[in-house]
Order: structure tokens, then C-alpha cells, then sequence
């Protein structure tokens, strides 16, 4: 063989690499989104990336609400071999960032104005130490309550709005011979019904001292043990079968006419969808009692892991840029029936639910009413978060007093913090 | 040595055979059971003295973890369970499985039928039985519900949504699951018993419930060994029974050893206090292994 030639087609080859690469770099996510709808809003995002001559590795684990993913992600962050980007939200982007792995990604943040778009609660959650390592993709309101307007006409009651008004109503439609509550009884569902009490009853500077800040006055005070007994309140107004429930089991509890009122986040939305029901006349969708304007939100995130190869960082960039820009937003949220994180999106092709909530949380961004959800692992860390849970779902499930509730929050979370 | 002559072809092949090669075939599951097992436990247990969190730290600090766990209420629910559905699932276990290896041993007709009958829950996994005990159990759909439904209204039977009763349904289907496996060993033991012994019993007068107490179970011991140690292995590994049964609920109040490690090692980002978790439960599983591993091999000096 001519070795010449050898040689000449072995450069030719590398330099053919070399220029391919100088024009796009490869973005290995890791993300639980493996269902109908939010795989193929992650495609769109995949599409978008590819569009620009990036390639997208796709790293989808599936399985225990992002469990399974966060294992693998651990297992491959302590290999010192971690993806480009991974799904991780909340207080858990803290957790992260102080292991000295995520990138800075202010050089984006400011071109594109990400602090005027997204509300400052928001990309609080999103910083560490004032830079960007992470994005935010979609919101999720969590403080709702889904009601079935036909047994309430039935039973002469009023959709409440008040606690009290609760209890008057959820008699009448006991009596009336419906069950008052749909309830799931597992620990994350408990927790999303303790916090909406929370924040309604006690208001939303108790819930920051309480289950933001966890300050121990806060936990272990007479609104706490409030809410707590009218955490337990609800109980009565639930099925024995309750616990062990899947959310959606007890959202078909709602559509099929056998219970009137659910406390679910607005997910919940899709599987009326999926059954064919209207807003308004099939089912209605009301503010949990007392916490009307109170918006406790869910975010998903990306966090961005350092990258050595400066074409990774193009595109680790370009991600950035794409999941905040105006195409990703619109046709994931409205995909995953969630709503966009950022101002200026165009409305047309979001429905009425979702077009009340983008008002509201523009509303409570403004007025300081957008708190970050407890039970959804946006507001403290997983291990105070897994305390918490603990306590709220002990006390909901024996016949522990409110007032050793409250005792055992303090107890619990200052454990959990060290 | 004759070894180290080269000329001496086939003694070298046979010590190559003989004592080499058993050597080279065990050599890597030696090494990896070295690395993989006993290497994991010995950095389970540095981590378990740690502050670890979310990913593992190895700056040591004492018993931080263990004081921790000690105090944490959800751990001694868990203990306890462990504690109420081991004692219950092996002493169950046992006396049934006895009982169905005695009354098949009495020359019966379709005993082989009845033995896969018995044997068959074994095949499925604890997932299955799990999933399958929830909807026999569950009130609205399952054993409340068709005794209702066939007229007895006041029959209550709702053991899987009540806190205090829960544990007891995972004894349920852990029973149902595994009795028949211990009556396979039980039978296999009772075909083993010379019968010259039992008739000269008969021939002496002894009744059959005298035969049984005084002769055939005493010498079923090492059978009562085998099973006890089997069920309590699978006692203490117990994870997906609970989760598929009960999900560890309700609440925490059927949560074990196993689920509070997962939970508290991969869900909650708190590792050095799952490692903690986890070497409690290696103690108290080298509390059963270590008297038996004695008694075992002393007996064996011995004979």
C-alpha cells in the first residue's frame, strides 16, 4: 500500500473531524420525561438543537418520579463523567452547585435578559451564589381544587372557599350520600394538601417562616397547630380506601360523579382531558379554600454540569438559550399542559385554564404571592422535605395530636439539616 | 519436590489439574466477590461514619449517623415491623409448613398434585403476590367486599388501611408465598427418617401423636435449621413485598429496615444515615449467621 496515501487520507479524515466538530458539540441530557406528551416536547427541544448543528444524546430514565434518575446521575457525577445537562429542580440545584460541578451560565442569562423574563423567585431557585447554573422550564400550580359541580347542585352545597364553608359543605354532600373528598393517601399527596392549608390559613408570610425557611418558632406555633388540625379535619371527609391511592384514581373519583372535591395540582387538568370533560360545566376548578391569590408553584429545571470541550460549551449554551426562548416554551408547555416560566410567550394556542394561571402568576409575582411549593421539593432540601413528609404523614395517619405535630416538625428538620 | 523437575510431565499436569485449575475457575468470583461484596460493605461502613449527603463525603465524624437514626421515630416503626413480621412470618411459616409436610406424608393419593399446589406460589415473585394480596385485601374491591356483597354487611376486615393492622397483611402474603416452600423441606426431611426406627416405636406401643413429638420432629432438627435460617434471610431483605403490598403504608406505619435505607440512601440525599441503616441491619443479620456458622461447624469437629 502507498504509504503516502495512507497518510494523506488518515489527515484528510482528521481534518474532516476536526471541522465538524468546530461547528457543533454534543449535549448528553439526562431527564425523566419518557411519557406520551413530554417526550415529544422534548423532541421539539432536541430539534431545535439539532437545527443549529448541535447533536443531542438523549439519556432518558424512567420510573420513581426522577428517583431512578437521580441515582444514575449520582453514580455518574461521583465517576467524574456527568452529562451535559439533568433534570434537577429546586433546593437540590443547591445541593449540586455546592459539590462545585454546575457551570456559570450568566454570559446567557444576560443576553438574553433572563432576569426581566422569569420572576425573581423563580430564578432565585435557579442561582448559586447570584450566578445562573441552572434554567427553568415550566411551571405548575399546585393550590387547586377540582370540584364536580353536578354533585354539588345535587346536595345544595356551595363550592367553599373558607374552611368553614368546607365543613358546611362537605356535611351536606355527606349526607346528600356522595363522598366530599377524593383523597390519595401517600405521603407526597398528603404533603401537597398540608401546604395549600398552610398557606391559605396562615398566610404567605407564616409559610415562608415555616416551610421555606424552617424556622422553628414558625413550626411549633399556634397557626401550625391550626393548620394541622384542619389538615386533619379533612379526614373525616374522606373514604377508608384512601390510603395508597394514586392522584389520578382519585381525580377519576371526581369525573365518574363519586366524590366532589379533589386537592391536586394542575396536572390534574389532563386527566379530565383525557376523559373528554369541560371546564366549567363537567368540572370546575377553584383555588384550595382561603388561598385564593396564592400561587405555590412547581418548576422544572435543567442543571448545567462544567464542560472541559469548548464545543460542549457552545452547545451546553445553546441549550440554555433554547429552553428559555420563545418556540420551546410554547409548544412544551402546552404539550405538558403546564404553562411557560417566562414573560412573552404567545397566548394563542393555550387554553383557558392555562391562559388564568399565566395571569395569576404574573399577579402573584408581582404582589409577592408566588411562593415556592414544600411538598413538591422547590422550597427545602430533600432530606428536610423527606422529614417533613414524615411528620405531616405520621400525624395524618395515627392519632397523634396536632400540638405533638408541631413538636416533632422542629425535632425532624433540625435533624435533617446537618 | 518432584514439581520443580521438568522433566516429570505428568505429575505436573495432574497438580495443574488437581490443584491449579480449581484454583484458576474460582479466581474471579473470588475477586469479584472481594471487590463487589465485602469491599462495598467495608465503604458502606466508612460512609456510615461520615456526614455524607447527597453524594459521599469521607471526612470521618464519629457516631453523628447512628445517634441520628437512633432518635428518628420512622427507624424504630420500621425496626419493629421487621421484629412483628419476622417473628410471625417464620413462626407461621414453620408450623404450617410442618403441619402440610405432615399430613402429605400420610401415603395420600394425589399427593404430587397437591404438593405443586402447595409448592406453587413459590414460582411467583414477591411483586405479584404483593400486588395480588392489595386488591384480595383492599375493602372496596376485595375479601370485605364479597362478604358483604354475599349478605354478612357487619363483616369488617380493612387490616391494609389501618395503621396498626397493616404490618400484618405483609405476614399475610409473605406466608402464603413461602409456606409451601418450607413444606417441600419438611417432606424432603420426613423421607429421610429411617421407618425401622418408627415401627419399632409402633411394636413398643407408642401412640402416633408420641411418635411424632418424641421421635420424628426431634430428628427433623437440622430441617428446622435449614428453614429458619432461610426465612429469616428472607425476613430481613424483605423490600418488595412491602413496597408492592402496602407501599410502606399507611403513612410510615409499615415501613421496614429495607425501604427506610432506599428511602433515606436514594430519595432523600441523606447517604451517610441510609449506611448507617444499612450496617444495623448487616449486624443484625451477622447475628443470625455467626451462631449458626458456629454451631455448624463445631458439630462438624465434633462428628
Amino acid at each position: 500500500m502507498n504509504f503516502k496515501l495512507l497518510a494523506q487520507i488518515t489527515t484528510l479524515t482528521l481534518t474532516c473531524m476536526l471541522t465538524t466538530s468546530a461547528f457543533a458539540g454534543e449535549v448528553e441530557v439526562l431527564h425523566w420525561w419518557t411519557s406520551g406528551g413530554e417526550a415529544k416536547s422534548v423532541a421539539v427541544l432536541k430539534d431545535l438543537l439539532e437545527k443549529e448543528g448541535h447533536s443531542w444524546k438523549d439519556m432518558a430514565v424512567a420510573g420513581g418520579a426522577g428517583e431512578n434518575a437521580m441515582t444514575v446521575l449520582k453514580t455518574r457525577a461521583m465517576a467524574g463523567n456527568p452529562p451535559t445537562a439533568a433534570q434537577v429542580k429546586g433546593p437540590a440545584i443547591q445541593e449540586w452547585a455546592e459539590e462545585g460541578l454546575l457551570t456559570n451560565l450568566d454570559a446567557v442569562a444576560v443576553k438574553e435578559n433572563w432576569d426581566k423574563l422569569v420572576p425573581s423567585v423563580v430564578t432565585d431557585v435557579m442561582k448559586y451564589e447570584g450566578n445562573y447554573v441552572a434554567v427553568p422550564v415550566n411551571v405548575h400550580k399546585i393550590n387547586w381544587m377540582w370540584c364536580n359541580p353536578s354533585i354539588f347542585v345535587k346536595a345544595g352545597a356551595k363550592i367553599p372557599t373558607t374552611w368553614a364553608e368546607f365543613e358546611t359543605s362537605a356535611e351536606k354532600i355527606k349526607a346528600a350520600g356522595f363522598l366530599p373528598v377524593a383523597f390519595g393517601g401517600q405521603s407526597w399527596q398528603e404533603a401537597t394538601v398540608f401546604e395549600s392549608i398552610v398557606v391559605g390559613q396562615a398566610g404567605t408570610e407564616f409559610y415562608k417562616k415555616a416551610l421555606v425557611d424552617t424556622d422553628p418558632k414558625a413550626l411549633n406555633s399556634p397557626e401550625m397547630i391550626k393548620a394541622l388540625e384542619t389538615f386533619k379535619m379533612i379526614k373525616k371527609y374522606t373514604d377508608k380506601n384512601a390510603p395508597g391511592r394514586d392522584w389520578n384514581m382519585a381525580t377519576s373519583m371526581i369525573i365518574n360523579g363519586e366524590a366532589a372535591m379533589q386537592f391536586m395540582g394542575d396536572w390534574a387538568k389532563g386527566e379530565f382531558t383525557a376523559a373528554g370533560k369541560n371546564p366549567g360545566s363537567d368540572y370546575v376548578v377553584m383555588p384550595v379554600p382561603e388561598s385564593a391569590g396564592t400561587y405555590l408553584f412547581n418548576v422544572d429545571s435543567f442543571i448545567m454540569f462544567k464542560q472541559n470541550d469548548e464545543n460542549a460549551q457552545a452547545a451546553q449554551n445553546a441549550m440554555a438559550r433554547l429552553i428559555l426562548g420563545t418556540t420551546f416554551q410554547e409548544v412544551f408547555n402546552v404539550n405538558k399542559g403546564s404553562i411557560p416560566v417566562r414573560t412573552g410567550i404567545a397566548k394563542a394556542s393555550f387554553d383557558d385554564t392555562a391562559l388564568r394561571s399565566m395571569d395569576e402568576f404574573a399577579a402573584a409575582a408581582a404582589n409577592g404571592t408566588l411562593l415556592p411549593s414544600m411538598a413538591h421539593g422547590m422550597a427545602v432540601s430533600p432530606a428536610i422535605q423527606g422529614a417533613i413528609y414524615d411528620v405531616v404523614t405520621k400525624f395524618y395517619n395515627s392519632d397523634m395530636t396536632a400540638g405533638k405535630a408541631a413538636a416533632e416538625l422542629v425535632a425532624a428538620t433540625a435533624s435533617a439539616k446537618e | 519436590m518432584k514439581l520443580q523437575s521438568p522433566g516429570n510431565f505428568r505429575n505436573t499436569t495432574s497438580y495443574i489439574s488437581d490443584r491449579l485449575l480449581p484454583k484458576l475457575v474460582l479466581a474471579p468470583t473470588f475477586v469479584s466477590t472481594i471487590l463487589f461484596v465485602y469491599s462495598f460493605i467495608l465503604w458502606t461502613a466508612w460512609i456510615s461514619f461520615t456526614k455524607s449527603k447527597m453524594l459521599p463525603r469521607y471526612e470521618l465524624e464519629g457516631l453523628v449517623q447512628y445517634i441520628k437514626l437512633f432518635a428518628n421515630d420512622r427507624w424504630w416503626v420500621a425496626s419493629k415491623n421487621l421484629l412483628i413480621f419476622g417473628s410471625l412470618f417464620i413462626t407461621i411459616c414453620t408450623i404450617l409448613g410442618l403441619l402440610l409436610a405432615i399430613f402429605l406424608d400420610q401415603k395420600i393419593r394425589i399427593e404430587g398434585a397437591l404438593r405443586t399446589i402447595f409448592l406453587y406460589p413459590m414460582a411467583l415473585s414477591f411483586i405479584v403476590t404483593g400486588t395480588v394480596w392489595k386488591w384480595i385485601l383492599n375493602p372496596s374491591h376485595g375479601v370485605e367486599k364479597l362478604m358483604q356483597d354475599m349478605g354478612f354487611s357487619s363483616f369488617h376486615f380493612d387490616w391494609l388501611v389501618n395503621s396498626d393492622m397493616a404490618i400484618y397483611t405483609v405476614v399475610i402474603a409473605g406466608v402464603w408465598q413461602s409456606t409451601g416452600f418450607v413444606m417441600a423441606l419438611f417432606l424432603a426431611g420426613l423421607r429421610g427418617i429411617d421407618d425401622s426406627i418408627i415401627k419399632a416405636a409402633q411394636i413398643d406401643g407408642a401412640s402416633l401423636p408420641r411418635i411424632y413429638t418424641r421421635i420424628i420432629i426431634p430428628s427433623l432438627r437440622p430441617v428446622f435449621f435449614s428453614t429458619v435460617m432461610i426465612l429469616s434471610h428472607i425476613a430481613i431483605k424483605s423490600f418488595d413485598l412491602v413496597v408492592a403490598l402496602t407501599g410502606g403504608g399507611p403513612g410510615y406505619s409499615s415501613d421496614v429496615p429495607a425501604t427506610f435505607m432506599y428511602s433515606f440512601a436514594f430519595t432523600r440525599g441523606r447517604l451517610g444515615m441510609g449506611a448507617a441503616s444499612s450496617m444495623v441491619m448487616f449486624g443484625a443479620v451477622l447475628a443470625i449467621i455467626i451462631p449458626y456458622l458456629y454451631s455448624e461447624l463445631r458439630s462438624r469437629d465434633n462428628g
